[in-house]
């Protein structure tokens, strides 16, 4: 036990004077916290559109406006052909067109019928579809209001609740995960090249020829980064909390118990990265460039997993940002308890014995 | 020039002698761009519906087949009460409720008006504001068929209607593929290239063979470049081996032209490669530089406009955007592939790049000291 303690101290001395280090490890996450739960949304809005209106009259005139005022769509130019729509496409600067016919408010009138036309650009077919309904339900809205006062027989109204969010605010949906890949990536690159650095300077020759069992060296290297990992884990919260408003609807103890879980798996993950790589380069490769996309676009944040064809519905369920991701929304904005997420937990817990016993497994205590 | 040409031997040797490098860097970009742009739908479909019908009579019967009939919803949970059917949205296994009240039927054709209720769990608005639009939508076409069944509408519809047609430029099929290729095969060239270069100077740092190179004459600049140029050429290398996987697994064909792609590519490689060997000449050990140009890298790629559109960003992020080398290079990826766009509509793209491509490399120069 005391040589284990020895062990310990000394890993936490490797990582307590190299102070830039330390700093980078533990500001790395508060910064990344803050940028992307502010600046990621799946949100579309103040989208730059343009608006051709030959006709210029009353109805056409009281539509743009309402347009205009939607926190979706920022006018860009009024265009006076169709053939300039083009160009301004082909240069990125707008998103979608409006285009009304000649004799908007005449045809509204006489014919009780006009057409509007959306041109959207849909080399991001995700804006597109989303601007492309959002303008439609602005005009049927005002279609809504100029037919307001004849009331038709046989009407079904639907009243609508949002649960969870009634505000709709892109942060619940983000917020969850882009905790989770910052403390899976950041994990993970901690103790990713714990192991094989001393291999790289020759070091790990004095630590096997000492008594100690390899199970205990492996141990001993985690042991100081899961400390630096719970004080992440506390910025971390306290950002989502204050700083992104982020409610804690469930039990806190839960959260963080959940979270310590989550950044075990992450270091196991790194320390089997460790033990098997060659050079630090390569290790910090596998950590970084083999990590981050996977999680990124498997773990359910960005991209729904139920529309993935099913290979990679698969291989998403191996990712362990995908688990954290689904217990972080159960607890801290659906307000549930464990009992809804104890299978979710046994299959972090067991990612994380995986890993561990590969890890132990993997570190030679021969030299080459 | 000679310097130039033993430097440029010495890395190309050194990266070719290490195989398990060589595997990072060609065949983890090559899995990840087959595998990746595949999980990238956002298209809102299968949304998972759970009814709860107290009436029970032949409208809701009707309304509830015409949903299911309409390909966006599935049928997932069919419960006797309210409470029931939201245990379904909290184990995620029902995304919307719609309650059909006792007396709908009734309701709807002796009170002229009846009511639906709709639940949805709105965790990710933006797929529960969708989701809704595309239900309330559905009830409206049935209304309009109740109405129709009852009365007896003039050819001309006494109802002013305001149709809207919508089309769909550059990408008629919606293909999402089209969209996220070109970007995330960007990113792979970012990642490859910028980490690379961020931990090489640090590496003879800290193997000590720096000594060696500081002792010589070799001018600060000729050994930036020995260190850019090997990194630059596999860039390239990595860019046509991803335009190729693009064509045969994708069938992306840019519609405007090839040079374009790698005039601008050239250019910002240069600027990522001089931003990492900037990292590395700042860097004591390889871990930090690793950590530094990974989180730029994060920055930059998660910001970049791949994901998340620019234009939804709050002010101060746009701002950093602007900074980004990453979003020029995606966003001209893209008008190049879907929109055809030609070196004059990019000019001022190549502009910026050229200046950053400027900056970084002689900040690096600058910065790199060969005293300790």
């Amino acid at each position: 036990m005391k040589q284990f303690l020895a062990f310990v101290k000394k890993e936490f001395f490797h990582i307590w004077r190299d102070k830039r280090t330390m700093f980078i490890l533990l500001g790395m996450p508060v910064v990344q916290i803050v940028i992307f739960g502010f600046a990621l949304t799946n949100e579309v809005k103040n989208s730059k559109i343009a608006i051709l209106d030959p006709s210029k009259d009353a109805a056409s005139t009281s539509l743009i406006a309402e347009i205009e005022a939607s926190r979706y769509f920022d006018i860009e130019k009024s265009i006076y052909s169709y053939k300039e729509i083009e160009s301004a496409f082909r240069s990125g600067n707008i998103k979608l067109a409006i285009v009304f016919p000649n004799d908007f408010n005449q045809s509204l009138l006489h014919l009780n019928k006009a057409t509007v036309q959306l041109i959207a650009d849909a080399s991001d077919p995700n804006v597109a579809n989303t601007l492309t309904n959002y303008a439609s339900a602005i005009i049927m809205d005002y279609q809504g209001r100029i037919t307001h006062d004849r009331k038709l027989p046989y009407t079904i109204t639907t009243e609508m609740r949002m649960l969870y969010n009634p505000q709709l605010k892109g942060a619940f949906n983000f917020v969850p995960g882009v905790m989770a890949m910052v403390l899976l990536l950041v994990c993970t690159m901690m103790t990713a090249i714990t192991i094989v650095k001393e291999k790289e300077m020759g070091t790990m020759e004095i630590m096997l020829v000492s008594p100690m069992k390899p199970i205990m060296i492996v141990i001993a290297k985690a042991i100081p980064y899961l400390v630096l990992s719970i004080v992440n884990i506390a910025s971390i919260l306290l950002l989502s909390v204050y700083a992104l408003e982020m409610p804690i609807n469930g039990s806190l103890l839960l959260l963080v118990f959940e979270s310590i879980l989550f950044t075990l798996v992450s270091l196991s993950l790194g320390l089997l990265i460790s033990s098997g790589a060659a050079s630090q380069q390569t290790a910090m490769f596998i950590s970084l460039v083999a990590l981050f996309l996977p999680t990124v676009m498997l773990s359910g944040f960005m991209f729904p997993v139920e529309n993935m064809p099913l290979p990679l519905r698969i291989i998403s369920q191996l990712v362990p940002a995908h688990w954290y991701y689904i217990i972080v929304k159960a607890v801290m904005i659906k307000g549930l308890g464990l009992e809804s997420i104890w299978k979710e937990t046994l299959v972090l817990t067991g990612m994380m014995l995986f890993f561990l016993t590969l890890a132990i497994k993997k570190f030679k205590i021969r030299l080459a | 020039m000679r310097t130039l040409k033993f430097l440029l031997q010495k890395e190309f040797r050194q990266i070719f002698r290490d195989p398990s490098i060589l595997r990072i860097i060609f065949v983890m970009p090559i899995m990840q761009l087959l595998v990746l742009p595949w999980a990238a739908d956002y298209e809102i479909k299968n949304i998972k519906l759970a009814v709860v019908d107290l009436d029970r009579s032949e409208y809701s019967r009707q309304l509830v087949n015409k949903i299911s009939s309409s390909g966006y919803f599935q049928l997932a949970d069919y419960s006797a009460s309210y409470q029931q059917s939201l245990k379904g949205i909290e184990k995620d296994e029902s995304d919307i409720i719609l309650q059909i009240p006792a007396s709908f039927a009734k309701d709807l054709v002796k009170e002229n008006e009846a009511k639906l209720f709709m639940a949805l769990n709105a965790i990710n608005g933006v797929k529960a504001n969708l989701g809704g639009a595309y239900l309330r939508s559905i009830i409206q076409q049935f209304n309009q068929q109740v109405r129709t069944e009852w009365i007896q509408f003039p050819r001309f519809s006494p109802e002013t209607t305001i149709e809207t047609t919508s089309s769909n430029w550059f990408n008629p099929l919606m293909n999402y593929k089209y969209f996220m290729v070109p970007g995330i095969l960007v990113i792979l060239l970012t990642m490859v290239g910028a980490n690379l270069a961020a931990i090489n100077i640090v590496k003879e740092k800290e193997i000590g063979t720096i000594e060696q190179i500081n002792v010589t004459p070799i001018p600060k600049h000729i050994f930036i470049l020995g260190k850019l140029i090997p990194f630059w050429v596999i860039g390239l290398v990595v860019l046509s081996i991803g335009l190729i996987i693009a064509r045969l697994a994708y069938g992306i064909v840019p519609l405007g032209s090839f040079s374009t792609i790698y005039v601008f590519a050239a250019l910002f490689l240069l600027a990522v490669l001089g931003l990492g060997l900037l990292v590395s000449t700042y860097a004591h050990n390889q871990q930090q530089a690793m950590l530094i140009s990974f989180f730029l890298m994060m920055i930059f790629i998660l910001l970049g406009g791949l994901y998340t559109s620019i234009d939804s960003m709050p002010e101060w992020a746009k701002w950093i955007t602007r900074f980004n080398p990453v979003s020029y290079f995606i966003e001209v990826m893209r008008m190049v592939v879907l929109k055809g766009s030609t070196l004059a509509d990019i000019k001022n793209h190549l502009l910026i790049m050229g200046a950053f491509a400027l900056v970084l490399n002689g900040w690096a120069v600058m910065n790199y000291r060969k005293r300790s």
